[in-house]
């Protein structure tokens, strides 16, 4: 990669900002803080001028792909087109120069904006009630664990501590629990890619206190048994959480909330086009049902009906988990997915779940005669997951045609999961994109395989090519870490100012 | 409004090519009973009808461009560089999804590689991750860490720590059934060292905020000598702005710096997306929580950056993962990653000396008032408590003030029982003296008027 890093273009006495004068009687910091607290040379950071900062991001900022310059279909991720007009309204200073600590009667918009958000999330997914708090997908299912744990200790059942959870489900589903004290037992797949109800029906004990299950599921299918499974739960006194990843499939169609699920996360940065940011910032608000909304994070945001005025319930029910951020969960993200749910209501949505179920079935018709589909016996919803088997028994992974499509101009799929399918490329195309990019890219998805049962080594060498760096060395870099720069060995920072060594 | 780029005759087209008459036979596997549901929800609206339905709702709050605030309390109006925001907007960081391929990656895995360095330069330690979701939740996976590695099922949290990080930890930790110890503050706002002497060999961890909750400065140094005779992990939170001029955390012995960069180039909006920072000493790299990216090569040898040490993680880890992070706030550490790069090594220590230098000129403004007294008499940064003697209750003296345009500071008594007439004022390099003079005059001829 010819771009250096910023601390590489840093020159001596460089400055990229300047600040006011101070306009107040200035004393030695010595005098004000005592030496002793201070630190003895300034941070190392780099100095540069503004025009090297923005020559320096925007020439990196060109090393990625980004839905706005090329087709992302990542499985579970739903990488939708982020509509322009919400990045105009989160910037309105009426939103983004709000403290989280103003008084109420100074941000009555925004609490109104929260509330009615709790309550449009409500209605798409057959929720009770809503905590926005939740920074991420996985902070939520980590909540929904805490309900769940404190649901149970209210009823007197402290002693439910296993959650189940299948094969195909996400890695955050069993960290989420553990790292909550709850034990883990997998449930596999039944041989069409479902939660097998009758191994269910074995495992539910009365230790069980919940199961989490994605559905529509990582293999893109819908749970048809799902009024069952809930049945089952439910008669042995578990709770059934839903990973709402691929809510995407759902929306304006069905509700969560009739299939009997208890608790659910959403994603704003998948189902409701929040940009993803790179890894974040998103914002996964938990839904329940009535029983469990006592147990729901603090702040609430309540309506004074009396008042029409909106105010925080810091304490909540005596009830609550507690506290999971530090303010409110990431408002900046919330509004935008706000937005997106008024701009389209419910027709629009429902259009969403259509065309993405239909781009979805549309493009694994155009591959299905390149590629092995495991657990294919029917239409898909939102997304589908290749195998590779058949290229790699000519030495072709799923990895190196995830490589070969990014030189040929495509974010890959998500690779190697679910964990059941062998060599899998899961593909989410989402409703935004083109019949025009599908045709597309199913042709060379198809040239690629065509290759590797032809010319293999072609796509087992260099791959990829036309990206700033070819593949990645991802063993040494895990087994020698060098996670900072240091100018002068040109590799690892030195250890000098490291925190002290355990005895 | 809708954002679906199809025509009526591509869907037909491609249902034909599928082989199905119609959409709904795709949609066969959902129980007709479960489709059988009404969505009660607004009309939907065109982009203009939108902007002004938002606009009308942005216009019933009252942002900080319109007040003169001295609010902090662990969110902090700083300036933002106008480069910051521009750079933010690009697309090409805004809409890509976490470097899972990081040959079509290398932008975001660069930011991170240099942010995660700056963090290291800053607080001193050898080993930072790309972000966890706030300061907040930083602080419960740094007691989660310690948990795991120490083995003792209790943790102590000073008791000066911001009480809506403490409130977090305990609801992450609640789970584990782990015991929390307070450590309490001396009459100067510290924490009372004798303390803990006493209960530092009792825990897992330690966790310190300095500057603390209520702007005092600890002795970190003083305290790491303490915690380090004993096998609890010693935990600093700090605010990144202070460490421009105060001793950072590594060279206080701490074992896992923790914060939040909102403090760089990140909006306040009303309290996120902000992003926690996570540093650690080199013995503890395997055990942090969240995504790390790391330098290594590709088959030129030319350089590149990938997220790495990937065998903690929740994807490959499964239930024994060091954490549950997948999305975290990759592009508020980019914001900040770019803010210290504009700032560089003279811009953030003179960033914290005006918040040194105002901070303690409102101090002393409001000092001389009648009837406003400082409450701790230890060294601070940039916010500080003041106790007003005056029969005018707190929130009606708020309200006065808000009708004149001014955020006082944060009441603390809903905090602290023994805080009852206490405000915390913050004053940073976005208060002129003129503000800061038109605040002390306000609040002068309020408690003269209720004396």
């Amino acid at each position: 990669m010819s771009e250096p890093l910023i601390f590489e273009l840093s020159r001596e006495g460089k400055r990229g900002y300047t600040f006011p004068e101070c306009d107040v009687p200035e004393s030695p910091l010595a005098s004000l803080i005592g030496t002793r607290h201070l630190r003895r040379e300034p941070a190392a950071l780099p100095e540069l001028a503004e025009i090297d900062v923005i020559r320096h991001f925007t020439r990196i900022s060109r090393l990625n792909f980004c839905v706005d310059t090329h087709f992302y279909p990542l499985g579970s991720c739903t990488m939708k087109y982020n509509p322009k007009v919400n990045e105009k309204i989160a910037a309105l200073v009426g939103f983004s120069q709000l403290h989280p600590l103003q008084p109420p009667q100074t941000v009555q918009g925004m609490l109104r904006l929260l509330f009615e958000l709790e309550h449009l999330l409500c209605e798409i997914t057959g929720m009770d009630a809503f905590t926005l708090q939740p920074a991420a997908g996985a902070h939520g299912e980590l909540v929904g664990m805490m309900i769940a744990r404190a649901y149970f200790a209210r009823a007197g059942e402290p002693g439910r501590n296993i959650v189940l959870i299948p094969d195909s489900g996400h890695g955050t589903n069993p960290s989420s629990a553990a790292l909550y004290g709850f034990e883990v037992q997998g449930l596999a797949s039944d041989a069409s890619g479902r939660v097998d109800v009758k191994q269910l029906g074995a495992a539910l004990t009365p230790r069980v206190a919940a199961l989490m299950l994605t559905n529509p599921n990582t293999l893109g299918l819908f749970e048809k048994d799902i009024s069952s499974i809930a049945g089952l739960l439910h008669d042995n006194g578990s709770l059934f959480y839903c990973d709402g990843a691929n809510l995407n499939a759902l929306v304006g169609l069905a509700k969560p909330g009739d299939m009997g699920i208890d608790i659910l996360h959403t994603n704003m940065h998948k189902t409701f086009s929040t940009p993803h940011g790179g890894g974040g910032p998103g914002a996964g608000p938990v839904g329940v049902k009535k029983k469990l909304a006592p147990f729901l994070p603090v702040p609430r945001v309540r309506r004074d009906d009396a008042r029409g005025t909106y105010f925080f319930d810091g304490v909540g029910a005596g009830d609550s988990v507690g506290r999971v951020h530090a303010f409110y969960g990431n408002a900046g993200v919330l509004l935008k997915a706000y937005a997106y749910i008024r701009a389209l209501g419910a027709e629009g949505l429902r259009q969403v779940a259509l065309d993405a179920v239909l781009n979805a079935n549309y493009l694994k018709e155009l591959v299905s005669a390149c590629f092995d589909i495991p657990y294919n016996s029917g239409p898909c919803m939102h997304e589908f997951v290749l195998s590779a088997a058949r290229q790699k028994e000519h030495g072709v992974s799923a990895l190196d045609i995830a490589k070969a499509l990014i030189d040929r101009g495509f974010h890959p799929p998500t690779v190697y999961f679910p964990l059941i399918v062998k060599e899998a490329l899961m593909i989410e195309p989402t409703e935004t994109e083109t019949k025009e990019t599908l045709d597309t890219f199913a042709r060379v998805l198809c040239e690629i395989a065509q290759a590797a049962e032809h010319s293999p080594g072609t796509l087992t060498n260099v791959t990829p090519h036309t990206t700033p760096v070819s593949r990645l060395d991802e063993v040494s870099a895990a087994r020698k870490p060098v996670l900072t720069w240091c100018a002068e060995s040109g590799r690892e920072e030195k250890d000098s100012a490291s925190g002290r060594q355990r005895r | 409004m809708h954002y679906t780029p199809h025509t009526d005759s591509d869907r037909e087209e491609m249902l034909r090519r599928i082989g199905v008459r119609g959409i709904e036979e795709l949609l066969v596997d959902i129980p007709a009973s479960l489709r059988n549901t009404e969505f009660s929800l607004p009309e939907g609206m065109s982009e203009h009808e939108l902007l002004k339905h938002m606009t009308v709702l942005a216009s019933a709050n009252r942002p900080l461009s319109e007040l003169t605030s001295f609010l902090g309390a662990g969110a902090y109006e700083h300036l933002i560089p106008a480069a910051v925001e521009y750079l933010l907007a690009r697309p090409e960081f805004s809409t890509c999804y976490t470097p899972y391929q990081p040959e079509a990656s290398q932008g975001t895995l660069t930011a991170l590689f240099e942010y995660q360095t700056m963090i290291c330069r800053l607080t001193g330690m050898p080993v930072a991750n790309a972000s966890l979701y706030d300061g907040a939740s930083a602080c419960a996976e740094a007691a989660i860490l310690a948990l795991r590695a120490q083995g003792k099922n209790r943790v102590a949290l000073a008791r000066s720590l911001n009480p809506f990080y403490a409130r977090t930890v305990a609801t992450y930790l609640k789970g584990l059934g782990t015991e929390i110890v307070e450590i309490p503050y001396t009459e100067g706002g510290q924490v009372d060292t004798g303390c803990l002497a006493d209960i530092a060999g009792t825990v897992s961890c330690v966790i310190v905020q300095s500057p603390n909750f209520f702007g005092v400065i600890e002795d970190m140094k003083a305290i790491g000598e303490i915690i380090h005779d004993t096998d609890a992990l010693f935990v600093a939170s700090v605010n990144p702005v202070s460490l421009g001029v105060l001793a950072p955390p590594g060279e206080c012995g701490a074992d896992i710096a923790v914060g939040d960069v909102q403090v760089f180039g990140n909006t306040l909006s009303f309290g996120g997306p902000y992003a926690g920072f996570f540093a650690v000493a080199a013995a503890l790299m395997r055990k942090i929580p969240g995504r790390v990216c790391g330098m290594t090569q590709d088959r030129e040898g030319r350089r590149g950056f990938v997220l790495t040490l990937q065998t903690r993680e929740q994807h490959i880890r499964r239930e024994k993962a060091t954490s549950n992070i997948c999305t975290n706030e990759a592009l508020c550490t980019l914001a900040s990653c770019v803010y210290l790069s504009l700032l560089g090594r003279q811009g953030i220590e003179e960033l914290a000396r005006l918040n040194v230098q105002k901070a303690h000129y409102a101090c002393e403004v409001l000092s001389a008032i009648d009837g406003v007294t400082p409450y701790f008499s230890g060294p601070f940064f940039n916010e500080f408590v003041i106790t007003l003697d005056s029969a005018i209750p707190l929130d009606a003296l708020e309200e006065r003030m808000l009708k004149q345009g001014i955020l006082p500071g944060l009441r603390l008594g809903r905090f602290f029982s023994d805080l009852e007439r206490c405000l915390l004022v913050c004053v940073t390099e976005a208060r002129t003296r003129e503000e800061i003079d038109r605040f002390a005059a306000a609040l002068k001829q309020i408690l003269k008027e209720n004396l």
